[in-house]
């Protein structure tokens, strides 16, 4: 790092300028979470480091519409201190919440907590379950991404080395709606995921499920969205035997490493109790929000 | 490496210092400003021991670049006592014996003046979860969130 530059532009086109006309290795600065670990621990030894925090559209959090967008580079502080988004998205809060310590989340952004691409990203799967979208810009324009497609492997995602995750737009929701996201660590605080689950549903006036969205964490190299687990939700009142239904499609699309934090076989087991309480929770919360 | 220019604040006096783009916060206020109090338990994000506010949002300074605190206002340790006088929370970590090698404490009177400051009265569990970010290897917390509540009943009076 002898010869680190350190930027902090204030426009979207400085700050992809920059990271293109860059050809050793450029890394964007959200909280800083991930990337100062990396460096400090010479996992990465940055040429160039793109502080995004002075750039208005990557800080903001504002409604469009019934429709919610915030700035990638938004602390999850800063989240957990705006009422009605906690109101809005109860269960992307349980992920973010879930980051760290008060102080990691003083800092660590949900855009940070997606392109750093761990499998084990906490506010990964309750944002996919969201049907959360990534506004992505580059030099070349910008593009919208749905978050289940930005990140490709462990430590990979589909942008372009001058791509910036500007912010996430979550859509309007319908009345009847709740969202939730478990994990699963041995310890309460400061633990990475054996395995998260996080599901969103919308029931009609009769208490049937029209739409439900279920994504799981830590237990295949990306975190996956499951159609099948949503699916066996839809058109049930979310009864014993869709819940049932559900933890099996959740463990059957598991495709985990055994590690020291937990077998195969337990991490395909555990993905089904945790969907199954996730989605218990997130019919609570739409039974309450009319 | 070129040096950026950094003015700041820092437990209320305007100060001066040039920094290299890779050093931390940590690094800046231990190694260029020679304010020790702030301690490096494991420059990883981890051990909570080099808790400090920026801008009153409670942050490792391990995990902050020192180029990123132009203009912002920084409280460490050093800015806690009033001259001779302590805060109650130093008060009531000598009362209670809430240290034993003392490494991890100026983070933690750190980060529990940030919890009082959010939340005058908390619950025994509302400050273990405040103060689940900083590790100590010596007390077993129990003195320290002992301190801390008796220090929040002191502080509301
Ligand atoms: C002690 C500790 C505990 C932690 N606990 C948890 C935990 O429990 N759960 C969890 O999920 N994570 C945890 N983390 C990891 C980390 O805090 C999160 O991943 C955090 O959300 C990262 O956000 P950041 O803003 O700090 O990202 P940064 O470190 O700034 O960036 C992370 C990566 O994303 C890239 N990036 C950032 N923003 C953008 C953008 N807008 N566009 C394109 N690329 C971008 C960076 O270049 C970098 O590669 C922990 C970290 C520490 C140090
Ligand atoms: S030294 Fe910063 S958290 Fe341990
Ligand atoms: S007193 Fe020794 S680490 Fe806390």
């Amino acid at each position: 790092m002898q010869n680190l530059r350190y930027e902090a532009p204030e426009t979207l086109a400085d700050a992809t300028a920059l990271l293109a006309a860059e050809d050793g290795m450029a890394r964007v600065l959200a909280g800083g979470t991930d990337v100062i670990v990396q460096m400090h621990s010479d996992l990465i030894e940055p040429d160039l480091i793109v502080d995004v925090k002075n750039i208005p559209e990557l800080t903001e959090i504002a409604k469009e519409g019934g429709a919610y967008r915030f700035g990638a580079a938004v602390s999850g502080k800063t989240l957990m201190l705006h009422e009605d988004f906690n109101k809005t998205w109860p269960g992307v809060m349980d992920g973010v919440r879930l980051i760290g310590s008060l102080q990691i989340r003083g800092r660590a952004s949900v855009g940070g907590n997606l392109c750093n691409a761990s499998p084990a990203a906490d506010s990964v799967p309750p944002m996919i379950a969201a049907g959360a979208v990534a506004s992505v810009i580059g030099p070349n324009g910008a593009r919208d991404i749905p978050v289940e497609d930005i990140v490709t492997g462990p430590g990979q995602t589909c942008l372009d080395k001058s791509e910036i995750v500007v912010s996430f737009l979550l859509p309007e929701r319908p009345p009847r709606s709740g969202d939730a996201y478990l994990r699963f660590t041995p310890r309460t605080e400061m633990d990475i995921a054996v395995v998260g689950a996080g599901v969103n549903l919308t029931l009609d006036d009769d208490g049937a499920c029209t739409a439900a969205r279920v994504a799981l964490a830590a237990v295949a190299p990306t975190p996956l969205l499951v159609a099948e687990a949503a699916d066996a939700l839809i058109g049930t009142k979310v009864d014993e035997t869709a819940l049932e239904a559900l933890a099996a499609a959740a463990s059957a699309a598991c495709n985990p490493i055994d590690d020291k934090r937990g077998t195969v076989e337990y991490r395909i087991k555990v993905a089904g109790v945790l969907a199954r309480r996730a989605a218990a929770i997130a019919l609570e919360r739409a039974g309450k929000n009319q | 490496m070129t040096k950026h220019h950094i003015q700041t604040t820092l437990n209320g006096d305007e100060i001066d210092v040039l920094v290299e783009p890779a050093q931390s916060l940590l690094d800046v206020l231990r190694d260029e400003l020679h304010m020790t109090g702030t301690k490096e338990g494991c420059a990883t994000g981890d051990c909570g021991a080099c808790s400090v506010t920026i801008d009153g949002n409670l942050v490792c300074s391990c995990l902050v670049l020192g180029v990123e605190v132009g203009g912002r206002n920084i409280e460490t340790i050093e800015g806690m006592a009033n001259g001779d006088q302590l805060h109650p929370l130093q008060d009531k970590f000598i009362e209670h014996v809430a240290l034993q090698c003392g490494i991890c404490t100026p983070g933690l009177l750190i980060a529990a003046k940030h919890l009082l400051e959010e939340n005058p009265d908390p619950t025994e569990e509302e400050v273990r979860y405040g103060l689940a970010g900083n590790l100590c290897r010596c007390t077993g917390y129990q003195k320290v969130v002992e301190a801390v509540l008796d220090a929040a009943q002191v502080m509301q009076k």
